[in-house]
């Protein structure tokens, strides 16, 4: 008996990884990477747009503490550092970026909290 | 010995400009001492402050650039860190980022200059290439 039930499941369940209680919903595995959108913010079909990382396209290799104006765009007006997701940073510039806020804040170039928080 | 640090620090913003040049002086003249060099000092004005700091909302930012060993550091943040009008500082050690950006730079000057050089040997290519397809075509 348990091989019988077994065994179907296994036809039915097997490309999708493994036996899943709540039946075969179709669930592609994995965090969104594909559509964005159902889950996320409730009723977008797709991604935003295609947001690029400001500093890949202008090339500014450059992310100095002092230009206060330049790290600035990527803070909120709580003083908050704003996400990758949102701003569309590549990942080692986001890096750069939060060390380069982060002094910056150490040197009073920029708030560690604004008015809103 | 050859590593490059930027020393910025804030100095209160009631001070008379020839105190702040004593100041300054005074920590340039630790330097040699230490072996190394001050490479520039910038004086970058009176700012706003994003917060409070020791109860002034304004201050006078200060930019010095040495090039020494980590000893020689040690002795100006010391010195920083005791002087009464200094409210903050900040080192930053910038030899290993200044060495990344030239080499970035060198690459992409490399790059311009291969792509700036064959002018006449591009169109003839370019120019057989689209004598053959209207040809063919």
């Amino acid at each position: 008996m348990a091989d019988e039930t077994k065994a179907p499941e296994q036809t039915s369940s097997g490309p999708r990884g493994g036996d899943r209680p709540g039946g075969d919903r179709p669930r592609s595995g994995g965090p969104g990477r594909g559509p964005g959108g159902p889950g996320r913010e409730g009723g977008r079909k797709f991604f935003r747009r295609k947001k690029v990382c400001k500093f890949c396209v202008e090339r500014i290799e450059d992310i100095n503490y002092k230009d206060y104006r330049l790290l600035g765009q990527f803070v909120a007006e709580s003083g908050k550092i704003v996400p990758r997701r949102l701003t569309g940073v590549c990942a080692p510039h986001q890096h750069r970026l939060s060390t380069a806020i982060k002094q910056a804040r150490n040197i009073a170039l920029l708030p560690f909290a604004g008015r809103a928080s | 010995m050859n590593r490059t640090y930027e020393l910025m620090f804030i100095v209160r913003p009631d001070m008379t400009d020839e105190d702040l040049e004593k100041l300054i002086s005074n920590l340039q003249a630790v330097v040699p001492t230490a072996g190394g060099t001050v490479k520039s000092v910038e004086k970058m004005g009176k700012r706003r402050l994003a917060y409070t700091v020791r109860r002034f909302h304004e201050g006078i930012y200060v930019l010095l650039v040495v090039e020494g060993g980590g000893a020689m550091i040690h002795e100006l943040e010391r010195r920083l860190r005791v002087s009464e009008p200094v409210i903050k500082f900040l080192t930053v050690r910038v030899d290993e980022e200044q060495k990344r950006l030239e080499k970035i730079k060198k690459i992409r000057d490399a790059r311009k200059k291969v792509s700036a050089q064959p002018v006449t040997p591009a169109e003839g290519e370019v120019a057989a290439p689209a004598a053959e397809t209207t040809a063919t075509a």
